[in-house]
């Protein structure tokens, strides 16, 4: 195998002396489309930081602009004068990721392994019990009421972590993640006489670690971007909201936003509401963009595993 | 494997059910946490759907509400809302479909012809980005671009002496921007799933090719595209099957409550979405949800039918 690679990397490297147009072509195309993609993929970040650097009178004159106009950081003074609003949902936020990724990802991993295990009996129909339920639900409505009428979770945050702990597309992921172990490691667990549960814990979870990177960052992430379990289930009696759904109160009601600053003595006919609204999303999602360039790799290695043959 | 199946052999006869439990009860107890969360997330609600046939009263909950039959139903056909929702639904999801695969195909492709390994990888990274962020955050940003008063292009359109129509007042613009906004969001995942198929593909082909003078169009017209186009169908036929769902957070962040345009951009999540919690009309939120999972969970089983014909390896089921 390592010989006929060698042989081809030499072939290539020959032809590629006399590189074809239309490789050229394509090639320029690429190049040209490509980075045009990536462009408009940053721009609209950059825009929203220049603008939460912008005072409110050069947005009104100039819209918002590639540059600042008028440097400014009246929204953050803003914000972080009374920051009772943020800090208590970054809180929120920060523990239901956590705690939901950290619960999420053993049961995840556990029925995964047990699922695939190929001497074990009832794994089909325990599969398809689960799969089924991305098939067929019974819509919003019945699961609302379940949740608000008779699991009584309205208001409380277990409404949000609870629904997210699992999904079906999740467990198949980690089924394939775990097939790539060989089985032969289970049978010497066995051979010890290590029950399955402790085959799992010691043998198989220490093998596990590109997997449950990448599911883990599932799961956070989809802990992290909450708004639609919080926008059904909080209302306004809860105090803190988790961050997405703090932000998009501030961008949707005029009356959060002017919350989102009580306290700091500024009269509401002069809140800078757009400058506001940026600065806001710049604090409640910076640090997902800041670990981004760290943790994309694990994203790219799930979606192969998994994407083709879900 | 070979061990395992040692070891059963040694149970000449096929072992009773209660055998069978006791022995494997470490992995079912494993499955327990996973088996209930189903039953109560998913599985407990479906009886629910029952309100979908009464009118519905929230004191006396759903099985105490008078049952009237199929005229949720009859009222969604006959006023053409549902029509509407279908339409809608159906239209946003093909045009995704079709376009979103052409392009994350040819990017994929194309990045596959890079030679830099640096760029392929830092491509795949940038255009990645849009998939990390809450449909919150997108929606801020489209109002950053778009909105009269202040948007960037707005402005930049102002400044070139055209004129931007009000397109928070303007129906006709959002099918443009939730298709645009849509693919900007979903093309760079998309592209990742289909580069990863190419540099999976048997390369020894491509060698062949190469050494027979094939240039790079022909290697992609005759060897990569044939070889992708079972996963490109698959795909494809998978993604028909979910024809019925929308993407709620998209729609329901960049439209929220403006029901100047709800005419070009009402799908049936948003519909259902907001007649519970804005209208407080359960029973016909429950019928709009039902109608979608029965005639949904048909298209997939046609859909997974259609897949097994073609190749049964890839069948969900």
């Amino acid at each position: 195998m390592t010989v006929r690679n060698e042989s081809a990397r030499h072939v290539m490297h020959t032809t590629h002396i006399r590189k074809d147009k239309t490789q050229i072509a394509i090639n320029v195309v690429t190049y040209i489309l490509v980075t045009l993609f990536c462009i408009m993929c940053i721009l609209p970040f950059w825009m929203i930081i220049a603008s939460s650097f912008s005072t409110e009178d050069a947005i009104r004159r100039t819209g918002f602009t590639l540059w600042p106009s008028d440097m400014s950081t009246y929204s953050y003074e803003l914000l972080f004068r009374s920051p009772d609003q943020m800090i208590g949902a970054y809180i929120v936020t920060i523990c239901l990721t956590l705690a939901g990724t950290a619960i999420g990802l053993f049961l995840v991993a556990m029925t995964g392994y047990a699922l695939q295990r190929r001497d074990f009996p009832y794994r089909n129909k325990i599969m398809f019990y689960i799969y089924f339920t991305s098939l067929f639900s019974a819509g919003l409505v019945p699961f609302y009421l379940l949740m608000v009428q008779y699991l009584n979770l309205r208001d409380s945050y277990f409404a949000i972590l609870l629904p997210l702990l699992m999904s079906p597309w999740l467990i198949v992921l980690m089924k394939n993640f775990v097939k790539a172990i060989p089985h032969e490691i289970t049978e010497s667990g066995k051979i010890d006489g290590a029950g399955d549960f402790m085959i799992f814990v010691k043998l198989i979870l220490p093998n596990l670690k590109p997997a449950l990177a990448t599911i883990g960052l599932f799961l956070a992430l989809s802990y992290w971007n909450e708004w639609y379990y919080s926008s059904l289930f909080l209302t306004t009696k809860v105090e803190y909201r988790p961050l997405q759904y703090h932000l998009y109160n501030v961008i949707n009601k005029v009356a959060s936003l002017k919350n989102s600053v009580a306290g700091s003595n500024v009269v509401i006919t002069d809140l800078p509401g757009e400058t506001l609204k940026m600065a806001t999303a710049v604090v409640a999602t910076g640090p997902i963009i800041l670990l981004y360039p760290f943790v994309q790799k694990y994203f790219v290695a799930g979606l192969t595993v998994g994407a083709v043959k879900g | 494997m070979q061990k395992a199946v040692q070891t059963k052999a040694v149970n000449y006869r096929k072992p009773s059910v209660g055998r069978t439990l006791k022995q494997n009860r470490t992995l079912i107890l494993m499955c327990v946490p996973a088996i209930l969360f189903f039953l109560i997330f998913a599985y407990l609600p479906m009886p629910g759907a029952y309100i979908a046939f009464t009118n519905f009263q929230y004191n006396m909950g759903i099985f105490k509400s008078p049952f009237v039959g199929l005229k949720n139903f009859q009222f969604l056909f006959t006023s053409g809302q549902l029509g509407l929702l279908l339409k809608n639904t159906v239209l946003y999801n093909l045009a995704f479909i079709v376009l979103g695969n052409m392009l994350q195909l040819a990017f994929a492709i194309m990045l596959n012809e890079v030679a830099s390994k640096g760029y392929k990888k830092t491509a795949q990274s940038i255009m990645f980005l849009p998939y990390f962020i809450s449909d919150v955050l997108v929606s801020l940003l489209v109002y950053n671009m778009i909105n009269y008063d202040f948007g960037f292009i707005s402005h930049l359109v102002r400044s070139l002496g055209g004129d931007m129509p009000k397109v928070y007042q303007n129906a006709g613009a959002w099918p443009y921007i939730i298709i645009m906004v849509h693919l900007w969001k979903s093309t760079g995942y998309g592209t990742v799933v289909y580069f990863a198929a190419i540099t999976g593909m048997d390369s020894s082909m491509m060698e062949a090719a190469q050494i027979d003078g094939a240039n790079a169009w022909q290697r992609i017209r005759y060897i990569t595209l044939p070889t992708l186009k079972p996963t490109v169908i698959i795909l494809f036929l998978f993604a028909i099957g979910g024809i019925l769902k929308g993407n709620f957070g998209l729609f329901y962040n960049l439209v929220g409550n403006n029901s100047m345009l709800f005419k070009t951009t009402d799908i049936i999540e948003t519909y259902v979405y907001r007649s519970m919690m804005n209208s407080f009309n359960f029973s016909q939120s429950s019928a709009v949800g039902l109608f979608q999972s029965v005639v949904g969970f048909f298209i997939v089983l046609g859909a997974n039918a259609f897949v097994k014909h073609l190749d049964p390896d890839y069948a969900l089921f």
